[in-house]
């Protein structure tokens, strides 16, 4: 196991090498340096302008190591962002670090229970579903999941806006209160719209894992022992469907962190999404380099930690 | 003396394209005491689906349509079903042809023969564990200590079918029904196997309905033989009887092809033609789409069952042409 | 392109489309199993597939224009530039501003309308009619879900095929930049994308693409891996089969449920995800995000304007619906344990 650990963290600092280059490419490369700073200053700015401008921000050194091997624009970066040291925005010049410390806390604060009550809420359903395979209970739940799925998260948080905030003005529609005691009231609306939308999709999911895994033939190895089907789903199918399910999960966490996109800019939530979206509303490319360098290193890290967590759930695993 | 179980007249069907699918076809056989019966066919005659029908196992979207199955005289299939999970590991215990995949990979095989355990007797786990041990020696696993906390992927094929065996004889079934044990196991390890049952059987007496598609087999362990062909019995009989005389064209064909009762040098003889599918069975006989002695009533009218002798049952017109000539055998 | 006009181009890329679909049709009538598959399909999803063709349709009546033919006074539109059949229906219909649904004045200050009763799903600020803004959504969509993904797949299958058949150094390089690409959140590497690349059409659709190959691309990678194992693979091989004639003949084929399945799948995502880039700004011109993130601050209004977010989201989840229906329907009839249950 221990061997396997290691590996599995050696590929991963690869791939943030990686994820750092392709970064580097887009941003340094496809839009040069040129464009950025007329994007910030303007079309008609003066070259000695944006010249100065580039020295200010750092951009007017050679891209290539080869260029310079002291001091260029690659090393630069890599060393930059491994150390977290993310600079000014091209914005505003403003600290980015600063803002992301900030925007974390209110983040965690609508994913970590969107995550949570996300799983509360679409594995019972789909178990549900699951034990009245074929019926009308079946297909009426796959029919609604698939009626869920099929609508925009947009549309999922104006209707929620419209109904609830305006006509009957149960909740406010946007805003935030890092106080404990008001926190609720401003996360509740973004919290609701995130679980409608997205327990379609997890419940037809979930399903079709426990369908699967229901079609077995140790299940009927089971049957033939003597066990009820209650038995059967708690001891043997849930045990072997939590493999793909925990799979899931951890794949749904970037999709928090985006989905949480939309919903902290519709709802007025300070998160790291919110920072993404006005970074590209101003065109401030070392903000959102940055904020798409921090979503990959959180979602490479859940992907290790699930590929670790394999180790405890599934048995052949550990012992490779 | 009444048989411990009795088959009467089963029928199990699958929904097809234009109409249901008789693939179990008004079977009917019993089972005595301590016996080991044979059920013997080709893939898809229907022989496991007699099997999973007697446990009320079958698959959706097929079912059991009509018929008895009596345990010591009590039909089974007109039980509620909390009374049929109380015989099913207890009474009756099956053991099937993939061991790979019989198992839960993610438990423990001690675990789960502790499971067959609990479910039918209210034993703490220390006595269960206990058991357990013992019926692992039993099997014949070595070590025994050790592989009860092992997981099914570090077990051989050959170990994991003990281990199943071990799970379904655990509450002492009267009958166990065994389908295709070996089939899927190396040659060796299938003679240990076999033996293992055979050794089972005599010292507990239980009954065995051993489904297999080898002949070989069947001369080792069956003490009577049931032949299965596209859905329906076409010879039941004694093992000597059976394999010295058969009837049954079918039956002849199939010990025909054995290679070593065929002559070296010599084309292994074989049956021509295939199985034919369940939607193209024909009205009559079944076989007589294969049948080397086809005469004219075979395709259209199904043979009655004949009683060429005691305990010997066959379904064929020129069998039953031959009695009306000459008498009873 | 080459001085061709855009119009032009368009004109014969559908021709291009249209032609490769006929085709497409006759190859796989020719086939057993796809043919049932498709009578299955239209058995049990016949309602989807309707609504689907519609679209389709309505798409196709869009993708075709020609100059000429415009009656002289028409209001806001040149007299020599390519109109589709869709725009020639709605000639003329161009009003001042907004108007209800079926109103027969304007909707601020009551002005009359120039044909009034006649805008069923009403006119947007520019007085546009929303029904004909929504029609003209619909080829968008099937532009971003459909074209996309006839880029992506392939692109995907050579990655995944080769790396899958072949292994090595190419494999371990494609497996590096799956899991490279699969680390970055979809949503945020389609934005790095778009504004590195620009926010026109063409950049917007290639990031698209770019974001959505990866994951049919692994899949590909795993399947190939296990059918490369198959012994009829290995008997090919021994026949001499060349190593690409292996690919072509028993690999492709194989995959093939696999590529229809992912390309309705990914249709639906695509267009979703556009309509999140409408809203962020960096969506395509005249899709349905435009006209719902354009149509937001309607709501708020009093009295409330409704019929423009109305129309286009309805439109948008009709055809989200219907494919996400028929591509469940698709992967039914496609799936290998229903086929065998069959015989």
């Amino acid at each position: 196991m221990g061997a396997y650990v290691i590996r599995r963290l050696l590929y991963g600092v690869g791939v943030v090498l990686g994820v750092l280059f392709l970064l580097f490419i887009l941003f340094f490369t496809v839009t040069k340096p040129d464009d950025i700073a007329r994007r910030a200053l303007g079309e008609k700015a003066p070259a000695e302008v944006i010249e100065q401008w580039k020295i200010n921000h750092g951009y007017d050194r050679p891209l290539w190591p080869w260029q310079d091997w002291d001091d260029n624009l690659l090393f630069d970066h890599y060393r930059r962002m491994l150390t977290f040291d993310f600079g000014l925005s091209d914005a505003d010049d403003s600290p980015i670090i600063d803002r992301i410390a900030a925007g974390m806390g209110p983040s965690l604060a609508l994913t970590v229970p969107l995550l949570f009550f996300g799983l509360v809420l679409a594995i019972p359903l789909s178990l549900l579903v699951a034990f009245f395979r074929e019926t009308y209970i079946d297909r009426m739940g796959v029919f609604l999941c698939v009626l869920a799925m099929s609508v925009s998260m947009l549309l999922y948080i104006i209707g929620a806006q419209f109904l609830i905030g305006k006509m009957l003005r149960w909740y406010p529609i946007s805003g935030f209160d890092p106080t404990l005691l008001m926190m609720p009231r401003f996360l509740a609306m973004p919290l609701i719209v995130g679980l409608l939308a997205g327990v379609g999709g997890d419940v037809r999911f979930y399903r079709t894992v426990f369908l699967e895994e229901s079609e077995r033939d140790f299940v009927r190895t089971a049957r033939a022992k003597g066990a009820s089907e209650t038995q059967i789903m708690t001891r043997h199918i849930l045990r072997n469907a939590l493999i793909p399910i925990l799979t899931n999960v951890v794949l749904a966490i970037p999709f928090l962190f985006t989905g949480a996109l939309l919903l902290e800019a519709f709802f007025g939530i300070p998160g790291l999404g919110s920072i993404t979206v006005d970074a590209i509303a101003a065109n401030d490319f070392s903000t959102l380099r940055t904020m798409v360098f921090i979503g990959s290193l959180l979602l490479i890290v859940g992907q290790i930690a699930t590929d670790l967590s394999y180790g405890l759930v599934d048995p052949r695993v550990r012992f490779e | 003396m009444s048989a411990l179980l009795e088959v009467r007249n089963l029928r199990t069907v699958f929904p097809g394209e234009s109409g249901p699918l008789p693939v179990v076809d008004d079977i009917s056989f019993s089972l005595a005491r301590g016996e080991v019966l044979a059920l013997v066919g080709e893939s898809g005659s229907g022989k496991s689906m007699t099997a999973l029908s007697i446990l009320r196992l079958v698959p959706k979207p097929g079912q059991v349509v009509s018929g008895e199955v009596r345990l010591a005289g009590e039909d089974l299939l007109r039980l509620p079903v909390t009374k049929m999970r109380r015989i099913r590991g207890a009474r009756i215990a099956m053991i099937f042809q993939e061991p790979m995949t019989c198992l839960n990979p993610v438990v423990s095989v001690g675990a789960q023969v502790m499971e067959a355990i609990r479910l039918h007797d209210s034993i703490n786990k220390i006595d269960a564990r206990a058991r357990t041990r013992e019926l692992f020696v039993e099997v014949g696993i070595p070590d025994p200590d050790a592989r009860l906390d092992a997981y099914p992927h570090h077990l051989s094929g050959g170990l994991k079918q003990r281990v199943m065996i071990a799970m379904a004889l655990s509450m002492r079934p009267e009958v166990l029904i065994a389908d295709e044990p070996t089939t899927a196991l190396d040659v060796t390890v299938q003679s240990q196997i076999l033996a293992l049952l055979r050794r089972l059987q005599s010292d507990r007496g239980t009954a065995i309905l051993l489904i297999t598609h080898d002949l070989g087999i069947v001369n080792e362990l069956a003490d009577r033989v049931a032949v299965m062909y596209a859905g329906r019995l076409v010879e039941v009989a004694e093992r000597k009887a059976l394999l010295s005389e058969p009837l049954h064209p079918y039956t002849q064909g199939l010990l025909r092809s054995i290679p070593s009762r065929s002559r070296p040098g010599e084309p292994l003889p074989e049956i021509p033609g295939v199985v034919p599918p369940p939607h193209q069975w024909p009205a009559g006989c079944r076989f007589s789409t294969r049948c080397p002695i086809r005469f004219e009533p075979c395709a259209e009218v199904f043979p009655e069952q004949i009683r060429p002798a005691e305990g010997r049952r066959v379904w064929c017109h020129d069998v039953e042409r031959s009695m009306r000539r000459e008498g009873p055998a | 392109m080459m001085g061709l006009e855009a119009y032009v181009f368009s004109n014969i890329m559908t021709a291009a489309l249209l032609a490769g679909a006929w085709l497409l049709v006759r190859v796989v009538r020719r086939q057993r199993l796809w043919r049932e598959a498709a009578q299955q399909l239209w058995g049990r999803r016949k309602l989807a597939i309707i609504i689907v063709g519609i679209y389709l349709l309505i798409g196709l009546l869009d993708s075709v224009a020609w100059k000429g033919g415009v009656p002289e006074d028409s209001v806001g539109v040149l007299p020599n530039a390519p109109l589709t059949l869709i725009d020639r229906v709605f000639l003329g219909t161009l009003e001042a501003s907004y108007s209800a649904p079926f109103a027969a004045v304007e909707f601020y200050g009551a002005m009359p309308l120039q044909r009034p009763g006649s805008h069923l799903f009403g006119t947007d600020i520019l007085g546009r009619d929303v029904l004909y803004l929504s029609l003209k959504g619909a080829r968008v969509a099937l532009l971003i879900g459909g074209l996309t993904s006839l880029i992506a797949i392939p692109l995907a299958l050579v990655f995944g095929v080769g790396a899958g058949y072949f292994g090595g150094r190419f494999d371990d390089f494609v497996f590096f930049l799956i899991s490279t690409l699969a680390s970055m959140p979809g949503l945020l590497l389609l934005i790095a994308l778009i504004m590195a690349m620009g926010r026109d059409t063409l950049s917007v659709c290639v990031a698209l693409g770019v974001t959505s190959w990866v994951g049919f691309c692994r899949l590909s990678r795993a399947e190939t891996l296990k059918l490369r194992e198959l012994d009829y693979v290995s008997a090919a091989r021994a026949l001499g089969v060349s190593e690409l004639g292996i690919i072509v003949r028993h690999i492709l084929p194989n995959l093939a449920h696999l590529i229809v399945i992912t390309f309705v799948l990914m249709f639906s995502g695509l267009v979703l995800s556009e309509v999140v880039l409408s809203w962020l700004g960096i969506g395509v011109d005249g899709s349905w995000g435009q006209m719902i993130d354009g149509a937001r601050n309607e709501l708020s209004r009093e009295p409330i304007i409704w019929w423009n977010i109305a129309a286009a989201g309805s439109a948008l989840f009709g055809l989200i619906l219907a494919v996400n229906i028929v591509g469940d329907g698709i992967r039914d009839v496609l799936d290998p344990r229903t086929r065998k249950s069959l015989s």
